[in-house]
């Protein structure tokens, strides 16, 4: 295994981009990075294998158009890792902030603790690429926005969870927002979006998914499996056929 | 996309502008250049009585009599003297900054019952729409402003911000988008005591300066944030409101979210919003406002800006990105994100 380690102390995004890429292409299979403080776009349409452990507090777009690789986080994420990624895996040991996952059409994102506001905004799915975002805290307002494909699965307290937020799945018009516990009041649904139990064929499909989430970060998966669950889906195939065209 | 940072040691100890410095330039990506700034309460502890008059000048040997005559109608300049600043090859000084340390004689304002602060906000608005090419641009006690167009760190070592300290620092990196950048337009801005920061745009902009002219402010920088302090200085000052409750005003709950409160809060919230609809602001924002005694970091009610908390001991960082407090506070406590429309407070002796 060749292991290639930087420090980014007081490094600017684009020589470090420049460092991760030339040992991906070397055929690093780790590459460790110490001493990230608010680097934007780290590993930004990386292509390739390997794995990219990140310490420190890794700026806003994570990851962005990323292809392949496993980013590991120790610490809080800004906005948006998992921008538009195509595929691979980004863990963070941490939060995140706003818009995670934004625009995410393939690939898992793990969030052991909160995200912001929008989490897996317009998310998408195409034929095998299939995007996962799961968290494992707390979520704020307009999870799933304008959702178009894709899952998230939201693990964290139900008590937590409800409630408070507006605007869940506004706009959405494919994929599915799964979230841990009972029925949301239905205010909290925004326009477009319906819930409903989780199926047994969808419970199913999230349990292998619970599994590796626990497993990534030690946690103990059986009360995640044996809560119940809620799915939020669009109200319709077509939810906003009439919104700009008229048949 | 802006980038701001404000931190305020509620025990009261001072800090330097050094780390506030480098927090600040972590965050260029935010900015483009053409506009940073800092404000720093406790700046003045020799003249920490007198308001603080900052003025730029296109040209001092044409628009500074003028001021002084205005000052001069209204109270007495105890002390006065050229902003000092250091050359700096990124930084055109196309205004002279200038500062007076000024005292209002109150029985000039007989029927007001803040007659100095009334004094000073008439100066203000007189000087900025009456004599060309003169700007006041702060007008607190014991705050300092200084923002110029430029880089954070270029600005911070224009004015050496590392010789002066105090309690609450704010600082701020523009990326404008709606107006040009220039001396004037970049944060934070002041009257009085209040100063403020802020990353976004107010859409609301033209009701909400509808408004605040009716109360006798004029909006001459250019730049929507302007009217931010003018409405905390209307709302808190003069009309009683507390910070909480003028957040409230800006940026209100929902009605369906007002429908669903008990009695009492209802008919609280429904007061405000009717009595203050032409104050609210839309649009996505971020923002922190300081007075003497505090700041408060507020967004708007849907979240379209960043904002992110820490604490460490005495000090409450809000900021646009963690990693800017982390390079100012390695050693943080608490690290939150404020829900939208919810301010944070930090209050001196708190």
């Amino acid at each position: 295994m060749t292991r290639v380690t930087i420090d980014a102390a007081g490094m600017h995004y684009t020589p470090l981009n420049r460092r991760i890429r030339e040992a991906i292409g070397a055929g690093a299979d780790e590459i460790v990075i110490t001493g990230v403080m608010g680097q934007r776009f780290i590993a930004d349409g990386v292509r390739g294998r390997g794995t990219i452990i990140i310490h420190g507090i890794p700026g806003g777009d994570l990851g962005m158009f990323m292809s392949g690789p496993t980013c590991i986080v120790y610490g809080n994420c800004d906005h948006a890792p998992g921008n538009t990624m195509d595929s691979g895996t980004i863990i963070i040991h941490g939060s995140a902030g706003d818009a995670v996952a934004h625009s995410m059409r393939g690939g898992r994102v793990f969030v052991r603790d909160n995200i912001g506001y929008r989490g897996g905004i317009h998310m998408k799915q195409y034929q095998d690429k299939c995007p996962v975002l799961v968290i494992g805290g707390e979520f704020r307002s307009f999870l799933g926005e304008y959702m178009a494909g894709g899952l998230i699965l939201a693990l964290g307290d139900p008590g937590k969870n409800s409630g408070r937020e507006r605007g869940i799945g506004s706009g959405i018009h494919g994929g599915r927002i799964i979230i841990r516990g009972g029925p949301l009041d239905d205010r909290c649904l925004g326009v477009g979006a319906t819930q409903r139990p989780l199926s047994g064929e969808g419970y199913r499909q999230i349990q292998p998914i619970i599994r590796e989430f626990a497993d990534v970060f030690s946690l103990d998966p059986d009360p995640l499996l044996r809560d119940r669950y809620t799915e939020i889906v669009p109200s319709s195939s077509r939810p906003f056929a009439n919104k700009y065209t008229w048949e | 996309m802006c980038g701001i940072i404000a931190v305020i040691d509620r025990a009261g100890c001072p800090m330097d502008g050094t780390k506030i410095r480098s927090a600040l330039s972590m965050m260029d990506e935010r900015g483009s250049g053409e506009g940073a700034g800092y404000a720093v309460y406790g700046a003045f502890p020799e003249f920490a009585d007198y308001y603080a008059i900052h003025v730029f000048f296109d040209a001092v040997h044409e628009s500074k009599a003028a001021v002084d005559r205005e000052l001069g109608n209204w109270g007495t300049v105890v002390h006065e003297e050229e902003v000092p600043t250091y050359e700096n090859r990124n930084i055109r000084k196309v205004h002279t900054p200038w500062r007076y340390f000024f005292k209002p004689d109150p029985s000039l304002m007989p029927r007001s019952e803040t007659p100095e602060d009334d004094i000073v906000m008439h100066l203000v608005m007189k000087i900025n729409t009456t004599i060309p090419g003169a700007l006041v641009y702060a007008s607190g006690k014991n705050v300092a402003i200084f923002k110029a167009s430029g880089w954070p760190e270029d600005v911070a070592d224009f004015y050496r911000i590392q010789d002066y300290s105090g309690y609450i620092w704010l600082a701020h990196n523009r990326y404008p988008t709606n107006t040009p950048g220039w001396w004037g337009g970049a944060h934070p801005f002041n009257l009085l005591g209040w100063s403020v920061v802020h990353n976004g745009e107010i859409t609301s902009y033209g009701t909400n300066r509808r408004f605040i002219e009716s109360y006798g402010y004029r909006c001459t920088m250019y730049t929507d944030t302007e009217v931010v302090a003018y409405l905390f200085d209307l709302l808190v000052r003069r009309h009683g409101l507390s910070p909480e409750m003028a957040v409230k005003a800006l940026a209100p709950p929902f009605w369906d979210d007002i429908d669903r409160m008990d009695k009492k809060e209802r008919t609280l919230y429904t007061a405000i919003r009717l009595a203050y609809g032409s104050a609210m602001m839309n649009g996505p924002f971020a923002i922190v406002v300081a007075q003497r005694d505090g700041i408060v970091g507020f967004t708007d009610r849907i979240k379209l800006r960043p904002l992110v908390c820490g604490t460490a001991g005495s000090r409450l960082y809000i900021s646009s990105e963690e990693a800017a407090i982390r390079t100012m506070e390695p050693g943080l406590e608490e690290v939150f994100m404020p829900r939208a429309g919810e301010p944070v407070i930090g209050r001196l002796g708190k």
